[in-house]
């Protein structure tokens, strides 16, 4: 036990290091150059404090840039405030990030084949992108609209300069070629949603935490005892996991 | 070439409820039976980590993959149809027991209105009521006729209910008692009947408590867990056809499942079917199962292509109106509902079942005179508690905006303050509303893809404000603080989810010259071929489709089983 609070303590050290440096922007580490100082700043550390290291919290797709835009679009969409949590403590970014890496990412059970024609709205989405491509080219018009209106990236602005760009996408006040901003801004908004709230094995709704915040019970067996009842009935959630190993 | 195996008595298309009902029957009768079944074996079990909004709901586990066949749509004939590349407006089940396994139970009978619609329109209001280009026809069956039909699916499943009181006959009551009342159904209850209207428990195939039906099969009772509609259920307590009919038909040891088997198309000679050819998709093999009988029951719109890829029956031509294959397909007018905010009071919403509702029909069928009005027949209103699951549920007050601060701070605040009262519109068939194969687009094995051809009419419009607005009356009266009411249809969309009510393609009737099947769903051009499922409807009724998709292959299998023992020929 001693070395695992050693080993805390020297996370924890870390994480005041790299804030007092201002090495942390959006609580988030940045890499590069950046990340190269560190190594001159004493003995390797852990990532994370030990106690609990969630090993899901690492990328599967984005770049850590593209990770940086839409960590901090998630928690423009669902902030954190007094009712608790936002997007980013939720661990949306990475729940979005892991499910571009798999079959939602490539489209795996949509209908993809040509050919491609534009059709009316009500026909639906009828582009050739998968949904990773949108959002490799959706960061990086957002990054090139804060550039352009602000002069800093995305992730690098005031919270309510990101609001303004996310509301021009939004609004499809930006005027993109390749896909439909305001398209782009729904699925993003969507899958915010899902990351705060989908059950924690797929990465977000960290500890249950979106759940507690809507006070939703997860995944109990039962409510027969509920169900005529007039007083809210609030109960701790349950996740998959607890019912697997229950 | 296909290889070929011995024939058998009678080959199904489909496994769910159409062929799980007319398996069990005719197994029972001791005719050897093949069903063919495109997707996977599916078991009770197999839903232990079924309470999973991401998986079931929002990423379709149970639904057919759209990127080896989905259909074709298009608004009207002018412009061109594209494919259905996600799944939006409806969901294609696939996989053993089929959409019989991610319904929500819902089981209406439909009124006796609507089986002489047509008849019964002009009786009342004369025929100039009916609308240009609205289809309408009787079904070459009365409610009489369907009753003992209707009253044998419900006792196989054990539907939970009490009787409408607006509706027809019932030659027994429910074989269980309705589910439990939650706080919001009363208060739907009481304002209801404070507005003089006749609301009653929703018919339910989630079971209100353990039941043993006729065929020795018990079920437990629901847990109100709030995980039914696009789930499967891990108790078995919602009725499907892997918990009910299939095993029945598997005792008799007269039939046989073969899953992974995607049939291509009906084999015929002459105006007689011979047998269907089918793919093994885990191996890519043709192959040919010749039979005395062929017996379609899968969804919709794979009855209705199979059909027209096959070149059996006449094809309907929009333009002439003549043809029956492809004919009145129809849907559901859903919008037309209202949302009501209740500032001071919450409900336990996590807890629910797919059929746990209060519904009336006052608004329904030919209830209520419809002389000043713009459209024919009506809506069921209901209040449902489905159980709400937290991604898809954030209703907010209309003017939040929907993401940020306010936003985060609404959903969280009305997630159990809000109620909504839906209408469930009846859909009428029109001349220009029909089912084709598709010229561009292709399945997975090259063959074309079903085309819709479909939109709102005015009919579907009036009858959408018409009924937006009795539902905000009812939750202005249940005391909601704030009510958001959708009058306005808009055009048919087919991406936000709607209904996965579709109808028509394949009709009953009395008439060879207005529709394609008789009242026992054979084929009036190839005798030894019968068609099952809600293709047989003529119209879509105000209700959910399945309990009258079950008692139609009731009366399907009454009649297969009489043209096997029989010398051939039509039934009727």
């Amino acid at each position: 036990m001693a070395q695992t609070d050693e080993r805390q303590e020297q996370a924890v050290s870390r994480r005041k290091f790299l804030k007092n440096s201002g090495l942390v922007l959006g609580g988030l580490v940045i890499g590069g150059v950046a990340g190269s100082l560190l190594k001159t700043q004493g003995p390797p550390v852990p990532q994370a404090a030990p106690a609990a290291p969630d090993f899901n919290q690492a990328l599967m797709y984005f770049t850590p840039e593209q990770f940086r835009v839409v960590d901090a679009a998630t928690e423009r969409i669902f902030p954190e405030d007094e009712n608790g949590p936002g997007a980013r403590a939720l661990g949306a970014a990475y729940f979005i990030d892991h499910q571009l890496s798999g079959d939602w990412g490539f489209n795996a059970r949509d209908y993809m084949q040509g050919p491609f024609f534009p059709g009316e709205a009500t026909q639906g989405y009828q582009g050739r992108l998968k949904r990773r491509e949108i959002f490799d080219i959706g960061i990086q018009e957002m990054n090139n609209y804060s550039t352009s209106k602000f002069g800093k990236r995305f992730y690098e602005l005031e919270a309510d300069q990101q609001d303004a760009v996310l509301k021009a996408f939004e609004t499809n006040e930006v005027k993109l070629t390749t896909i439909s901003a305001s398209g782009f801004f729904q699925m993003l908004r969507a899958s915010t949603l899902e990351g705060i709230y989908a059950d924690p094995l797929y990465g977000g709704n960290k500890n249950m935490d979106g759940w507690r915040l809507k006070r939703y019970p997860g995944n109990q067996m039962a409510y027969t005892q509920v169900i005529e009842q007039d007083q809210f009935v609030k109960m701790d959630p349950k996740s998959l996991r607890d019912h697997q190993h229950g | 070439m296909a290889r070929r195996l011995p024939k058998v008595d009678v080959v199904i298309v489909g496994v769910g409820w159409g062929g799980g009902i007319i398996a069990s029957e005719l197994t029972k009768q001791g005719l050897t039976v093949v069903g063919l079944e495109r997707g996977k074996e599916r078991k009770t079990e197999d839903y232990y980590m079924v309470h999973d909004e991401l998986r079931y709901a929002l990423r379709y586990e149970l639904m057919q993959d759209l990127s080896k066949e989905t259909i074709t749509f298009r608004s009207n004939t002018r412009i061109r149809a594209l494919p259905m590349r996600q799944y939006g407006s409806f969901l294609i089940g696939t996989g053993l027991g089929g959409a019989g396994v991610h319904w929500n139970g819902q089981t209406f009978r439909f009124l006796p209105y609507d089986f002489e619609i047509r008849s019964k329109t002009i009786e009342r209001y004369g025929e100039d009521k009916i609308p240009e280009g609205m289809t309408i026809q009787d079904w070459g069956i009365t409610y009489e006729e369907m009753e003992p039909y209707y009253d044998r699916f419900e006792k196989m499943a054990g539907i939970s209910g009490e009787e409408n009181p607006l509706g027809g006959k019932r030659s027994s009551p429910y074989p269980t008692p309705p589910m439990k009342q939650t706080p919001a159904i009363k208060l739907f209850a009481e304002a209801a009947k404070k507005l003089k209207l006749n609301p009653y428990m929703m018919p339910s195939a989630n079971l209100s408590q353990a039941y043993t039906n006729e065929d020795g099969v018990s079920r437990a009772a629901c847990q109100y867990c709030g995980y039914c509609e696009r789930f499967g259920c891990e108790y078995g307590a919602k009725a499907d056809p892997v918990v009910t009919v299939i095993p029945v038909a598997k005792k008799t040891g007269k039939f046989e499942i073969r899953t992974h088997s995607y049939v291509r198309r009906i084999l015929h000679t002459g105006n007689r079917a011979t047998g269907v050819l089918y793919t093994d998709t885990t191996t890519g093999e043709e192959i040919e199962q010749p039979a005395d009988i062929v017996v379609l029951t899968s969804y919709v719109f794979n009855n209705v292509r199979l059909l027209l890829l096959s070149n059996l029956g006449r094809p309907y031509d929009p333009a002439t109106g003549k043809g029956v294959i492809g004919k009145n397909y129809a849907y559901q007018v859903i919008r037309g509902g209202a949302t009501g905010f209740f500032e001071d009071r919450e409900f336990n919403l996590y807890a629910g079942a797919g059929a746990l509702g209060i519904t009336l029909d006052d608004y329904n069928g030919d209830n209520f005179d419809h002389s000043d009005l713009k459209f024919l027949h009506g809506a069921s209103i209901s209040l449902s508690q489905t159980g709400l699951r937290p991604i898809a549920n954030n209703p907010v007050p209309s003017g939040t905006p929907n993401w940020g601060k306010e936003f985060k701070a609404a959903s969280l605040k009305y997630f159990y303050r809000t109620l909504g009262v839906g209408a469930q519109g009846a859909s009428m068939p029109f001349r220009h509303h029909f089912l084709d194969l598709d010229p561009t687009y292709r399945d997975v094995f090259g063959d074309p893809l079903i085309r819709i051809t479909f939109d709102f009419e005015e009919q579907d419009r009036q009858l959408a404000a018409f009924t937006a607005d009795k539902c905000g009356q009812i939750l202005k009266e249940m005391g909601a603080t704030h009510v958001d009411v959708r009058r306005e249809l808009g055009p048919y969309d087919i991406t936000p989810y709607q209904s996965t009510h579709n109808t028509g393609g394949v009709i009953m009737g009395a008439s060879p010259d207005t529709s394609a099947v008789n009242n026992y769903l054979q084929m009036w051009d190839v005798e030894n071929l019968f068609v099952v499922g809600a293709t047989a409807f003529p119209h879509n009724s105000g209700y959910n489709p399945t309990d009258t998709v079950g008692a139609l292959a009731y009366r399907a299998a009454e009649g297969i089983a009489k043209y096997a023992k029989g010398n051939g020929g039509l039934l009727v």
